[in-house]
C-alpha cells in the first residue's frame, strides 16, 4: 500500500465545486480523503505517506486530453505510446484519448486492446477511440459493441470526415445503442481539395488554396440534422477541434434545442490566427487550419460562455523531415500536450479572465463528462488518484528541445507561459516531477 | 495587411513571445523572395543597377561576377525566365548550372532541402528557384542560407517579373531621368489593369503588391472563378472591376494574363464566354483604351486572352518586357552576390 499526502495546497476541483485550501490523501490508485489543512496529518503519519509540500501551489484533477495522436501502431518514428504519454505527463495530463488513424487503422478490438497493453509502457491512462468505419473509409461501420467491450470510449474517423449521410446516421444510431458518442472531424473534403490553410485574403496573398469556414460548418449542421432525426433522447454527437464561429453557432443552437451535441476546441485555435503562418511556417499548418481573428474571438467567447465542453490538443506529432517541406506538401498537425495548460492559462485565464475552476473544468471534468469516464476528472473520494500540481503564477519557457514527445513540431517553441506543471500523479504513481527545476525552490 | 514585412520579422501571434523557427538560418539579405521585402530604396537601386549594367561595356561587365557559381533550379518549365536569368548570369561572367526536376535526383524523391544543400556543397553561391509550391523559396532560403532568387513559386509571387514590368512601364511612359529611381508617388495617377486568371497568377500578386506602393492604382479584372472578391484586400490601391470595358476605360496600362489550365484543378470555365468578355482584341483596345500600354508576362495564348493584332500591335510592349527582364535579373544577381550575409546562426534568432 502506497499513500501520498498532498499538503498545504490550494485545491481546485471543478467537479465538486471546491476552490479552497485542502489536503489530499491518495491511497494506491484512488483518492482516499480530502480535508481541511493539516486534518489528514495524523492519518498520513500512520500510513507513512509520502508528503508532497504543495504550499503556494494549485492542486487539481489530472488533466484529460480527449484528442491525441499517439501514432502507434505503425508510425513509431513520429511518436510511441510510451513517448506520447510521457509528454502527456509533463503537460499535467493523466488520461489521453488516442485517435484511430494509426497504421493499420484502429478499427478492431485487437488493436484497441493492443494499445492498452502494459507492454506499450504508457505512464498515463490511454483510452482508445476506435474507428467509426472500417479502415476509416467511411463505407461500412465497425463493430461498436465489441470495440466498446475492448475499451473504446468513442468512435471517430478523425482526420477523415464521415461524408455519406446514410453512414453518418447509422454511425450515430449504432453508437447510441452502445451509449458512446461519435466524434466527427467536420470537414467537407469536397470543398478543401489541395487546400492547406484558411480561405481568405491571406490565402490569396500567399497563393495557397484555402479551406472555407463552410467546409466545417456545413458538416456540423448536417450532423446535427442527422442527430435530430434520431430523436432527442438518444444519440451523442461530439465535434472535434471546432475552429469556426459558424460551426460554433450551429453547436450553440443545437444545445439550446436540447440535442446532445458537444464540442472541443484546441489551444492553437484560440491562441493563434492564420497570421502565424508568416513566411510559410509549417508549424502553423494543421487541419482544421488556423482561422481568422474573428473566428478566434468567437471560440474564446464559446469557451467563456460554456458552449465549448472541452479543451483538447489534437496532439499530432510529425518527424522533422516531414515538416521541413514545402508548405503544401508538409503534413497537418502540431504537438500540444506539453503546452496546453500553459497556453490555456495565458490566453483564457490571464488575457480573458476565465476563472481557474472553469479553465480546469474544460481540461478535466468537461472531457470526462463528454466521454463518461468514470472516476476521472475529479478528486472526490473514490476517484482515481489522478492529480496535477502546478503554480499558476510561475512563468516558464517552453523549449521544444526539452519536449518529451518524439516529435518537435510546435509553433510555441520559446514561448513564456504561466503555470509550470510541478507534479503529475497518475493512478497514485508520480509520473512527472519538475519540483527540482522550479525557480521557486 | 502589412505591405512590407522583412523575412526575418515574422508576424507574431502574441507580442511577448517569439515564433517558433527551427530552421538553421535566416533568409540571406541578397534574396528576392517577395516584392514586399524590397524597400523603395531597394527598388530604386535595382532599377539604377539594371541601367548601369545594361550600358556597361560587355567585357567589363563580364568581370563583375567572374567565375561565381549560380544554380538555376527549375521544378517547372520555363522559356523566358530561365533563359533570361541564365543570360543575365553569364553576361556578368558567372558560371551557371541548370537543374530541372526531370532528369535529376528530384525525380528519385530528393527533397528541396537536400537538393539545395547539394547545390551549395557543389559551390553554388546563389540559387534561382522556380517551383510549383507557393513559398518554396522561403524553405530553400532558410535551409541553405544562400541568396535565393524567386523565379516564380506556385501561385504566390514572381518578383523579378514585377520589377521588369515596372521598368517597362517607366521606360515607355516616363522621361529618361525618372526611370532609375522611384518614390511613393512615382506612378501617381497611373491605372494598371491586370486582367484574366488572377487567382493563379504569381505575376498579378507581385505587381499588385509592388505598383500601388509607387502610387499606382491597380485594377483586377476577371470572372469570379478566377478572381475571388477578397483579392482586392491584398493591399491598398487595389480594386476589382468585373467589366473589362469599364476597366479598360480607366487604364494607362493593361496587363493580360494567360489562363493557367494546369492549375485549374477541377474548375470549369466556359472559354467561349471568357473570350467574349475578357479577350483583348483590336476593337476593344481601340474603343476603350487606344493609348494604353499592353503587357503580357507570357506565355501568350493568342486567340484566347489576346489576339495577334494586339500582341503584335503598336501598343504592345511584350517583347520589351523580355528585354528589360535581362537587365533586371543582372541587377538582382549582382545584388545577391554582392550582399554580405548577416550573422545568422540559430541562437541569435531566439529570445
Amino acid at each position: 500500500m502506497t499513500t501520498i499526502l498532498i499538503r498545504g495546497g490550494h485545491l481546485v476541483d471543478p467537479s465538486i465545486g471546491v476552490d479552497e485550501k485542502r489536503d489530499l490523501l491518495l491511497r494506491d490508485d484512488r483518492v482516499a480523503a480530502v480535508d481541511l489543512p493539516a486534518k489528514l496529518d495524523a492519518l498520513a503519519k500512520k500510513e507513512r505517506a509520502t508528503i508532497v509540500d504543495a504550499r503556494g501551489m494549485t492542486v487539481a484533477p489530472g488533466l484529460i486530453d480527449m484528442h491525441v495522436h499517439l501514432r502507434e501502431p505503425g508510425q513509431g518514428y513520429k511518436e510511441t505510446i510510451a513517448t506520447g504519454t510521457r509528454a502527456a505527463a509533463a503537460g499535467g495530463f493523466t488520461s489521453v484519448c488516442a485517435m484511430p488513424n494509426t497504421l493499420p487503422v484502429n478499427d478492431s478490438p485487437e488493436i484497441t486492446r493492443w494499445m492498452q497493453s502494459p507492454e506499450r509502457d504508457a505512464v498515463v491512462r490511454v483510452f482508445p477511440i476506435a474507428a467509426a468505419t472500417r479502415g476509416s473509409m467511411g463505407e461500412a461501420l465497425t463493430e461498436y459493441g465489441a470495440l466498446k467491450a475492448a475499451g473504446a470510449v468513442a468512435f471517430s474517423d478523425d482526420g477523415k470526415p464521415i461524408l455519406q449521410d446514410a453512414i453518418m446516421y447509422e454511425s450515430l444510431a449504432a453508437a447510441s445503442r452502445v451509449g458512446l458518442p461519435v466524434i466527427q472531424h467536420a470537414e467537407d473534403t469536397r470543398l478543401t481539395q489541395n487546400a492547406s490553410m484558411n480561405a481568405g485574403v491571406l490565402s490569396f496573398r500567399l497563393g495557397l488554396r484555402g479551406m472555407p469556414a463552410e467546409a466545417e460548418s456545413g458538416i456540423v449542421e448536417r450532423d446535427i440534422e442527422l442527430l435530430s432525426r434520431l430523436g432527442k433522447s438518444s444519440g451523442h454527437l461530439h465535434v472535434a477541434h471546432l475552429s469556426t464561429a459558424k460551426a460554433l453557432d450551429a453547436v450553440r443552437r443545437a444545445k439550446r434545442s436540447g440535442l446532445h451535441v458537444t464540442c472541443e476546441v484546441a489551444p492553437h485555435h484560440f491562441a493563434l490566427t492564420e497570421q502565424a503562418i508568416g513566411d510559410y511556417d509549417t508549424h502553423a499548418k494543421m487541419s482544421p487550419p488556423l482561422r481568422s481573428s474573428e473566428d478566434r474571438a468567437a471560440l474564446i467567447e464559446g469557451l467563456l460562455d460554456g458552449t465549448v465542453d472541452a479543451i483538447a490538443t489534437d496532439h499530432a506529432p510529425h518527424a522533422i523531415h516531414e515538416k521541413e517541406q514545402e508548405f503544401e506538401r508538409a503534413p497537418n498537425g502540431i504537438t500540444g500536450l506539453e503546452t496546453a495548460l500553459g497556453i490555456s492559462l495565458l490566453v483564457l485565464h490571464r488575457q480573458h479572465r476565465m476563472p481557474l475552476t472553469r479553465l480546469l473544468a474544460l481540461l478535466s471534468s468537461g472531457p470526462a463528462k463528454v466521454l463518461q469516464l468514470k472516476h476521472r476528472g475529479s478528486l472526490s473520494v473514490g476517484s482515481f488518484a489522478d492529480v496535477v500540481v502546478f503554480r499558476v503564477a510561475e512563468q516558464w519557457k517552453f523549449l521544444m528541445s526539452d519536449s518529451k514527445s518524439k516529435s518537435k513540431n510546435t509553433p510555441f517553441d520559446g514561448w513564456t507561459l504561466p503555470g509550470r506543471v510541478l507534479l503529475t500523479i497518475s493512478e497514485g504513481r508520480i509520473v512527472h516531477d519538475a519540483r527540482a527545476v522550479s525557480s521557486k525552490r | 495587411m502589412p505591405a512590407r514585412t522583412k523575412p526575418a520579422a515574422r508576424q507574431r501571434a502574441a507580442p511577448q513571445n517569439s515564433q517558433a523557427i527551427d530552421f538553421p538560418t535566416k533568409v540571406h539579405p541578397g534574396s528576392a523572395l517577395s516584392v514586399t521585402h524590397f524597400t523603395l530604396e531597394d527598388v530604386s537601386e535595382i532599377l539604377a543597377q539594371a541601367s548601369r549594367l545594361e550600358t556597361m561595356p560587355v567585357l567589363r561587365r563580364a568581370q563583375l561576377l567572374a567565375k561565381r557559381r549560380v544554380a538555376l533550379l527549375f521544378y517547372e518549365s520555363s522559356t523566358r525566365t530561365r533563359t533570361s536569368f541564365e543570360l543575365a548570369a553569364k553576361s556578368l561572367g558567372a558560371d551557371t548550372v541548370l537543374v530541372s526536376a526531370l532528369s535529376s535526383s528530384i525525380e528519385k524523391g530528393e527533397s528541396l532541402k537536400d537538393t539545395g544543400i547539394t547545390l551549395r556543397a557543389l559551390g553554388a553561391e546563389c540559387i534561382i528557384l522556380r517551383h510549383p509550391n507557393s513559398g518554396a523559396p522561403y524553405l530553400l532560403a532558410h535551409t541553405t542560407g544562400l541568396p535565393i532568387l524567386n523565379a516564380g513559386d506556385g501561385t504566390h509571387e514572381h518578383p523579378s517579373q514585377a520589377l521588369l514590368d515596372l521598368r517597362t512601364i517607366l521606360s515607355r511612359l516616363f522621361p529618361a531621368k525618372q526611370r532609375n529611381s522611384v518614390t511613393a508617388r512615382a506612378l501617381h495617377g497611373l491605372t494598371i489593369t491586370i486582367a484574366g486568371d488572377i487567382l493563379h497568377s504569381r505575376v498579378a500578386r507581385s505587381n499588385a503588391l509592388l505598383l500601388p506602393r509607387l502610387g499606382a492604382r491597380v485594377i483586377f479584372c476577371g470572372p469570379e472563378a478566377l478572381l475571388p472578391s477578397t483579392a482586392a484586400e491584398i493591399g491598398h490601391g487595389v480594386l476589382i472591376e468585373r467589366n473589362f470595358e469599364d476597366a479598360l476605360k480607366q487604364s494607362d496600362v493593361v496587363m493580360m494574363l494567360r489562363i493557367q489550365k494546369e492549375r485549374l484543378a477541377g474548375l470549369h470555365l466556359d472559354l467561349e464566354d471568357y473570350i467574349q468578355r475578357y479577350q483583348l482584341d483590336a476593337s476593344r483596345l481601340s474603343a476603350y483604351a487606344p493609348k494604353a500600354l499592353v503587357l503580357h508576362p507570357g506565355p501568350m495564348i493568342r486567340g484566347l486572352e489576346i489576339t495577334s493584332e494586339v500582341a503584335d500591335g503598336p501598343n504592345s510592349a511584350v517583347a520589351e518586357q523580355v528585354h528589360h527582364g535581362t537587365a533586371i535579373r543582372m541587377a538582382l544577381l549582382f545584388r545577391a552576390l554582392q550582399t554580405k550575409p548577416t550573422q545568422s546562426k540559430k541562437k541569435s534568432r531566439k529570445r
